[in-house]
């Protein structure tokens, strides 16, 4: 609402005397509207001409100019904390942040033994402190500082996060200030903003959690500051400043402790059941069957192994290699290769049943639903095929290669494609809806009733209305992804290829958690019970608590993992880019 | 063919018509329509999207300094059935400080925002998909609001509760402490906000119990609103219209008076859909109307 120039004071032509000068814009049209707002410039240059300490900045002037008023302040040369947090990488210094804190507490003490009436800061955060050349606090903005007086029920006054409660009831004592000086350090020592935290959560994410570096000692007058009830926190400023002083005392003489690393959870631990290789890579997703797991290599076979010891039982070897998950149905074995064919093998012979030719290689993995089977092909069309006969029912066109596995869901189905279409498609193959992202969606989607999830390579994760197409949020990734989204609960958890898996509240498009592997993840994130089990281009299978995201084990294997993980009765049968299928105990 | 049908099913109607009631062929009655609407599961080719609003300066209050919006559009033809509707309610706060500028200014600039995005997509021919999301709509829309705040009515507040429905789907912004409610006809009401006010944090802490919120010295202190604060974070969701049931929306003067199970008996015993809005406007009236009222009252039929 107001600007802060920086001016030349011309009443000293011979030197550069330097002033701040604070301009403040009276837009409101309502008369009374603006008369309060000169109001208030007033009550603030009154309440600045009557102080002197060395970290208030002193008043020379002010006036006002039709529309806009105007404060004369000496001028300071230096940035406010908000900014210094923001631009360090990493966390401040404790003595910097102490040094300071015990200054701010000198000038509380000032403004709360102010006679005749104390006063009140009432906005204490971290952008209303500068700090000077030399390092010394300056508080600023008196716009809402006032001499003591019982506020007015109902009125909203302070800043949303470092305000202690008692405030929002309108109460403004010396321990609210104190409060705030408490939630300013903790901001200043955790970089997390409290405006953007729930009110008066502090104590749910004490000092030392996020900042080992921190002495216990700080973090106990910190909390002592920012307790709950204004009896239990310091009675005034001066009593926090000796605490302050004390910690600075103790923690001096003592050499810092370095920041504890978290402890590895164990990872070569974890023992494979079994293990099969084939003759090149893996880059798809197995699928189980009465016992055996089927699953296509870029070695051009499809692999049958037994799903307790990984025996081998057959192999059937098309002209391309298999790049997605086998289909099961009636006993048989639907699955593309970049031969152009969809095959079609008995799951207990190997033999063929009968394929389908496209145009062009298929990486999409086929659907089956209401007798058809659906899948994608590089020919750029989405193709609906008759169970039984193995004849074209109808295909659509699409703009690009259709990699994505079509999703069946509510009588549609749904595909994505490399020129970032996105189309749900009825079961006659006439068009219901398109939506076009800006990259291609190699994903494959997944529902629910109210919304489609489907990630693309414009690195973002997007839910669709199922009926309309019509954009519900999307999720901004770091990088693209080509990762299928999976639901659990009421989260969508996604791969990306900046490494991290994501889980966001599928209703509000807010991240709840976030899980750093080392390289990208391509692969498809699968629930079980209460994990979610992921792999990464850095060659490890992970299994992290889903609801929190936390590591509950990894398992290392020599190559990529591209493809996805299926788990059936606790068991994890994943294939990796080292051209070996496991089998591990989820 | 179809004129076949139609020559043939009315030829076989023609006898027994005279049988029948004459009041069959008039317009159903609102007891008809409710009958329909109570049908646990109605189907209808078209949905509809029907609204009322109810609003009132209260017993003890000067002056209103609630605001209310509802827009309902229908468009429906071969190229589909998409109800559109918008649904705002803000409650402008700070006495003095001219919270009913500032509840004005909201309404009208979140509106303003969001049917000039949507202008294009609705109103005109046009086959691109929209590239962004409801949410990131509706969040643009409140800072918007936000802004024109602070700029008309500095050191004012105002709730605000918006309801954007497309199709089935329901994107809220929610910022204060009106609410939005689910009503299901089975009697169920469930509020679909949070309200961002001290006594419901403290009820969050634990500090205080529902019991004493209810009685709470202060609880009309909000620790969020719309025209307060620097960093402005909404709470932002879509969740699927109820059906059957009711979307309601409301500032404090009516969830702060009526019980919710005495909202819920007023819904159910009103014909329709806007002497609903009435009868929770007189409850509210009738437990003192300590403060001004505002309700709008939805419905997704088919």
């Amino acid at each position: 609402m107001g600007s802060v120039y920086r001016a030349r004071d011309m009443h000293f032509p011979s030197v550069a005397k330097l002033v701040a000068v604070k301009e403040m814009i009276n837009s409101a049209p309502d008369p009374l509207v603006r008369q309060t707002i000169v109001q208030n410039f007033e009550r603030e240059a009154n309440l600045l001409a009557t102080l002197n300490h060395p970290s208030i900045p002193r008043i020379n002037d002010y006036f006002t100019l039709d529309s806009r008023s105007y404060l004369i302040l000496d001028f300071i040369n230096g940035k406010d904390m908000e900014a210094i947090i923001n631009e360090t990488n990493g966390f401040l210094p404790e003595d910097q942040v102490l040094g300071w804190a015990i200054e701010l507490c000198d000038v509380l003490d000032y403004l709360h033994k102010h006679k005749p009436d104390p006063i009140i800061f009432r906005d204490m955060k971290p952008s209303n402190v500068m700090i000077n050349h030399n390092g010394d606090v300056i508080l600023v903005d008196f716009g809402i500082a006032k001499t003591f007086q019982t506020g007015v029920k109902g009125t909203m006054i302070g800043t949303e996060g470092y305000s202690p409660p008692e405030q929002y009831r309108g109460e403004a004592t010396p321990s609210a200030d104190i409060y705030a000086m408490g939630a300013t350090i903790h901001h200043a020592l955790t970089r997390r903003d409290p405006r953007i935290e729930p009110p008066f959560s502090f104590a749910e994410r004490p000092l030392r959690r996020i900042n080992p570096a921190v002495s216990a000692e700080l973090e106990a007058a910190v909390t002592t500051a920012l307790e709950y009830n204004p009896d239990d926190r310091f009675r005034t400023a001066a009593e926090m400043k000796q605490a302050l002083m004390g910690v600075a005392k103790k923690t001096g003489a003592l050499v810092r402790m370095k920041a504890a690393t978290s402890p590895l959870t164990q990872t070569s631990a974890i023992k494979p059941l079994w293990s099969f290789k084939c003759e090149d890579e893996i880059r798809g997703t197995p699928a189980i069957f009465q016992g055996v797991v089927y699953v296509g290599s870029y070695d051009n076979n499809l692999y049958a192994l037994n799903a307790a010891d990984g025996k081998f039982q057959w192999k059937y070897p098309t002209d391309g290699g298999i790049v997605s998950r086998p289909a099961l149905y009636d006993g048989n074995i639907y699955f593309g290769s970049e031969d152009k064919r969809l095959h079609v093998v008995s799951g207990r012979s190997g033999k063929v049943v009968w394929t389908y030719y496209t145009e062009a290689p298929i990486r999409s993995s086929p659907r089956i639903a209401e007798g058809h089977v659906f899948i994608g092909s590089d020919d750029a069309y989405l193709h609906a095929i008759n169970l039984n006969t193995g004849r074209l029912a109808w295909k659509f066109e699409m703009a690009d290669a259709v990699r994505s596995t079509p999703y069946v869901f509510n009588e549609l189905v749904y595909a994505g494609c490399e020129s970032g279409d996105f189309c749900a498609v009825d079961y006659r193959g006439g068009l219901k809806w398109r939506f076009h992202a800006k990259r291609a969606i190699t994903s494959s989607a997944v529902g629910t009733n109210n919304a489609v999830f489907v990630s693309s390579m414009d690195s973002a994760l997007y839910a669709l209305d199922p009926r309309n197409g019509w954009v519900l949020w999307r999720f901004r990734l770091g990088k693209p992804s080509i990762s299928t989204p999976c639901l659990a609960d009421d989260l969508v958890i996604v791969g990306a290829a900046d490494g991290f898996i994501y889980a966001v509240d599928a209703k509000n498009a807010k991240e709840v958690w976030r899980y750093r592997t080392e390289h990208q993840v391509n692969s498809s994130p699968v629930v079980y019970k209460d994990s979610v089990y992921c792999g990464s281009v850095d060659g490890y299978l992970y299994s992290l608590e889903y609801r929190t995201g936390r590591l509950r084990w990894k398992f290392g294997t020599e190559a990529a993992i591209t493809g996805s993980p299926l788990v059936y009765d606790d068991i994890v049968y994943f294939g990796s880019t080292d051209s070996r299928v496991y089998a591990v105990l989820a | 063919m179809a004129k076949f049908f139609d020559w043939l099913f009315s030829k076989k109607q023609e006898p027994t018509a005279p049988t029948q009631d004459v009041a069959n062929t008039a317009p159903l009655t609102e007891e008809q329509i409710q009958a329909i609407v109570n049908n646990q599961n109605p189907r209808f080719d078209m949905q509809q999207l029907i609204a009322s609003c109810g609003q009132s300066v209260g017993k003890q209050r000067e002056l209103n300094e609630d605001s209310i919006l509802a827009l309902t559009t229908t468009m429906a033809g071969n190229s589909g059935n998409l109800p559109f509707g918008l649904y705002i309610v803000a409650d402008g706060m700070g006495g003095h400080q001219f919270g009913e500028i500032a509840s004005n200014a909201a309404i009208r600039s979140v509106a303003g925002y969001i049917l000039k995005k949507f202008h294009p997509y609705l109103f005109q021919v046009k086959t691109d998909t929209m590239d962004e999301s409801f949410q990131e709509i509706m969040l643009e829309a409140v800072r918007e609001a936000q802004k024109m705040i602070q700029r008309e009515a500095p050191g004012s507040g105002t709730t605000l509760t918006a309801a954007l429905v497309i199709g089935q789907q329901v994107t809220v912004a929610h910022v204060g402490d009106s609410r939005a409610y689910f009503i299901f006809p089975d009697g169920r009401i469930d509020p679909i906000t949070r309200d961002h006010s001290l006594v419901k944090r403290l009820e969050e802490l634990g500090h205080i119990t529902p019991e004493e919120a209810v009685n709470y010295p202060h609880r009309n202190v909000l620790y969020r609103a719309l025209g307060q604060g620097e960093l402005l974070d909404p709470d932002i969701f879509t969740v699927a219209f109820p059906q059957p049931g009711y979307l309601m929306i409301c500032s404090d003067g009516l969830w702060g008076v009526v019980a919710e199970q005495d909202i819920v008996r007023s819904i159910n015993e009103a014909p329709n859909l806007q002497r609903a809005c009435q009868n929770l406007v007189t409850a509210a009236n009738t437990a003192g109307g300590p403060d001004n009222i505002s309700v709008i009252l939805t419905q997704l039929i088919g």
